[in-house]
This record gives structure tokens, C-alpha cells and sequence, in this order.
């Protein structure tokens, strides 16, 4: 439980970082932000109480939003995520595929699963973020592109983290 | 009242999750009306000395790019002090006029960001070292951004690349005058407004600051006209111009101080009253 503590506390501490040191200032022509950080509510347990998954989503959307200077805008999109985090999971997960002390991984559960898993979801934070960024329906097309780029962007960078990182 | 009570117990996980949206747009449409919660910008301390740290390392990386700009700026400075001292052997300089109205300090760029639609910078500098509110700032290619928060020793504010921000822009050779603005696509790129028809333009023509705004003073460079047309059954030209400042490189910048700006206002303000 301590280590679990520990471990989920150093994650969010570096994926902060990673995202406003170095990813926030990566720009490919305007239209690319990947934004990574939401990697930290997709690997929570399964067991996370929904609550705690709010409150954390919103907790790593305030702190990214006080260092690149958008108040609300990061903690609206990722506790949003949060939000659908556990429809997603019982929209795609048979009933008895999800077992307790398994967390949600690469590894563990599945090329396929991960993918679908990660994609609806970093879609879902990608295109909220960027309306809210906006701010407004018009220059429709040219924020819903944004939103779709970044979003292959980041399941990509996540996806390469799965296989780097986090082998456990 | 029990059953409100069952109502939102078994809701609890919607109802946080709107409680917290609640709270985030808040912040969001509080920030829009440019009341800053003081707390959550970059210039609160933590955040700023984690910049400030990773801002000394990277500055390694640039110091051949900066140094040269320094140098040609120098250049520039040294050709206008050697005209200088020849008109003063000469005598022609009225000494009894000079240009005090403006101070400028030096400072660094700690944080900075080109990718969003409303960008912000942060400087090393801030209350101590004289820095207020309404402070323009220049780099050594021309106009960069604006101070609106400062705390002790750090200051932030919009970059020139944020949409809620306007600068009083003239074209240089026949002073026609507009407003800069940056419509969210390109670093390099702005929109000049408000020319009308009639002014002859040409491709590279100098953009200038006004004067008029009481932020800068007048004559720094914007950028020069990348492209203009002419829509018809618009009034104005639609202008594009190509920043003279490359954002992504900024660094080294300077503070300009308007010893006269709250005259100015005051005196500004009686022409609200009609």
C-alpha cells in the first residue's frame, strides 16, 4: 500500500514535469501539443475509487495548468477524462476480464485492449481541451484537427512509454 | 429529505464530477476576464525558481546565438553614440530637452511559450528590482510582451503571440497607424488592422510601435509586411506581417519603464468623461 503510494506519487511528479519541461515546447507546425500527463489516470488501479479518480485527475490538470499559465483549463479536460474513465473500461472489457490486483497495463492486458482503452480517452481529454481552449464553435475544422494530431501524437508517445518504461 | 439524501449519495461520483467542472470553469472564464487568480500563474514562486533552474542550463545552449545578437546590437549602438558625439563637438544638440520620459532594464526570459493560443512569459526580474504592472517588454529584435503580474523577484505577462493582446502599430514610412494582433496560427506571423484603402503599401515595408499606447515608446520594430490584399467590401487592408522577433529564441530582453504613464492616463481619463 506504501509502495503503491509512493510509486503512483513519483509517476505524477515526473509526467508533470516530462509534460511542462519538455512537452509543452514541442510544436509541430501550429497544430501538434502532445499533452502525456493524462498517462498518469490511465494507469491508476482498477480499483481506484471513483471519487479519488476525480480528484486526482483534477488534482494533475491544476498543477500542469499552474505552470503553463491556464488556469481550469488542464483540470476541466483531465477530470473530465477521469469522468469516463470507468464507462470506457465496462464498455470494453468482457465481465470477467477485469481481475482485482492487476493494474490496467500494456502488458497485462493486451495490445488491442490498451489501444482502444487509451485512444477513446486521450481523445475524449484532447478534443475538451481544445474547445475549452478556444473557447468558441468557430474555426471548427481547424480545432478538431489540432485535437485529432495531438491525440495520434500522444497514444503514440504513451504507447513507446509502455514498452520503455513501465515493464515491471 | 431523506430521499434528496439517497438522491445524492447514489449520484456522488456525477456530482463531484460537476462540482469540480464547476470549479474548473471558474477559473477558466475569470481568467478570460483578465482577473488573474494571483496564485495560479507562473510567476508564483515555486514554479518560477523550477524555471529559473532549468532556464540556467539551457541558457548554455544559446549563448553563441545570443552573444552574436548582443554584438550586432552593440554595433548599432556604437555607429549612433559616434554620431552623437560628432553633432555634440558641433554643438547641435539641445541638451535642455532631452528624452528622459523612458528607462529601460535589462532582464531575462525564464519561461516562455509559442504553442498556445494565448502565450505567456515569465522574467527573472520583478518588484524589487523596480518592475510594475503595464511595463512593455523589448527584446534586441523588437517588441516581445507586456508585464501584468509581478511579485517580488519574478514578473509574467503576455508574449506578443496571445490573442487577448493588441499593440498600437504604425507603418513606418507615412505613419499610418493600427493595431498589431496575432490570430493563433503562426509564431511568425501577425495581422496589421485598421489601414484603410487609400495608404499605398509595399511587400517589406517596416512595422514600428505607435507611441501612442504609453507602453512603448515609439520607433520600436514590430516586423516587416510579409502580404496584403484587398477584400472587397471590407474597409481596411487585410495585412500580414512577419515578426522581426523570433519567439521561440527569446531571451535576453529589456523592460521599458514609462516615468510619465500615470500622467499620461490622467489626462487620458477626461476625454472618457464625455
Amino acid at each position: 500500500m506504501i509502495s503503491d503510494l509512493l510509486k503512483y506519487t513519483s509517476m505524477l511528479v515526473v509526467l508533470v514535469l516530462l509534460q511542462v519541461l519538455l512537452l509543452n515546447n514541442i510544436q509541430f507546425s501550429g497544430y501538434v501539443n502532445p499533452y502525456m500527463y493524462v498517462l498518469f489516470i490511465l494507469l491508476l488501479p482498477f480499483e481506484t475509487p471513483r471519487y479519488l479518480l476525480l480528484l486526482l485527475g483534477f488534482m494533475i490538470g491544476l498543477l500542469v495548468d499552474v505552470f503553463s499559465n491556464t488556469p481550469g483549463m488542464h483540470a476541466s479536460a483531465a477530470t473530465f477524462m477521469a469522468f469516463l474513465r470507468p464507462y470506457t473500461i465496462s464498455l470494453i472489457s468482457s465481465r470477467d476480464s477485469i481481475e482485482v490486483n492487476i493494474p490496467p497495463r500494456l502488458k497485462t492486458m493486451g495490445f488491442g485492449w490498451f489501444m482502444r482503452y487509451t485512444l477513446i480517452l486521450v481523445l475524449a481529454h484532447h478534443l475538451f481541451l481544445f474547445f475549452i481552449e478556444v473557447f468558441s464553435m468557430s474555426g471548427f475544422l481547424h480545432t478538431l484537427t489540432r485535437s485529432l494530431l495531438s491525440t495520434v501524437f500522444t497514444v503514440v508517445l504513451i504507447v513507446i512509454s509502455q514498452f520503455l518504461i513501465f515493464k515491471e | 429529505m431523506r430521499s434528496l439524501l439517497q438522491f445524492l449519495a447514489r449520484n456522488s461520483f456525477l456530482f463531484l464530477f460537476l462540482a469540480l467542472e464547476v470549479v474548473s470553469m471558474t477559473l477558466i472564464v475569470n481568467y478570460n476576464n483578465f482577473q488573474r487568480v494571483k496564485f495560479l500563474n507562473s510567476s508564483n514562486r515555486i514554479s518560477a525558481s523550477i524555471y529559473k533552474t532549468t532556464d540556467d542550463f539551457t541558457a548554455y545552449f544559446k549563448l553563441r546565438k545570443e552573444n552574436e545578437e548582443l554584438a550586432n546590437e552593440n554595433a548599432k549602438l556604437r555607429t549612433k553614440l559616434q554620431k552623437l558625439q560628432v553633432a555634440e563637438i558641433f554643438g547641435s544638440i539641445d541638451t535642455t530637452r532631452k528624452d528622459t520620459t523612458y528607462q529601460f532594464i535589462p532582464a531575462r526570459v525564464i519561461n516562455n511559450s509559442t504553442n498556445k493560443q494565448y502565450n505567456y512569459l515569465t522574467i527573472d526580474k520583478g518588484a524589487l528590482d523596480g518592475i510594475e504592472p503595464d511595463m512593455g517588454i523589448i527584446g534586441p529584435k523588437g517588441v516581445v510582451g507586456l508585464v501584468t503580474n509581478v511579485t517580488d523577484h519574478y514578473s509574467s505577462g503576455p508574449s506578443l503571440l496571445n490573442k487577448r493582446w493588441r499593440v498600437s502599430a504604425k507603418i513606418k514610412k507615412n505613419a499610418y497607424f493600427g493595431s498589431l494582433s496575432w490570430d493563433g496560427t503562426d509564431y511568425q506571423y501577425a495581422q496589421l488592422n485598421e489601414i484603410p484603402f487609400h495608404v499605398e503599401l509595399a511587400k517589406g515595408d517596416t512595422i514600428i510601435t505607435s507611441g501612442y499606447s504609453s507602453i512603448f515608446p515609439e520607433g520600436i520594430l514590430l516586423g516587416v509586411i510579409d502580404d496584403f490584399n484587398h477584400n472587397s467590401g471590407a474597409n481596411f487592408y487585410q495585412i500580414k506581417i512577419k515578426l522581426s522577433s523570433n519567439f521561440k529564441t527569446i531571451s535576453n530582453v529589456e523592460l521599458v519603464k514609462n516615468k510619465h504613464i500615470k500622467e499620461q492616463e490622467k489626462l487620458e481619463i477626461l476625454n472618457n468623461n464625455d
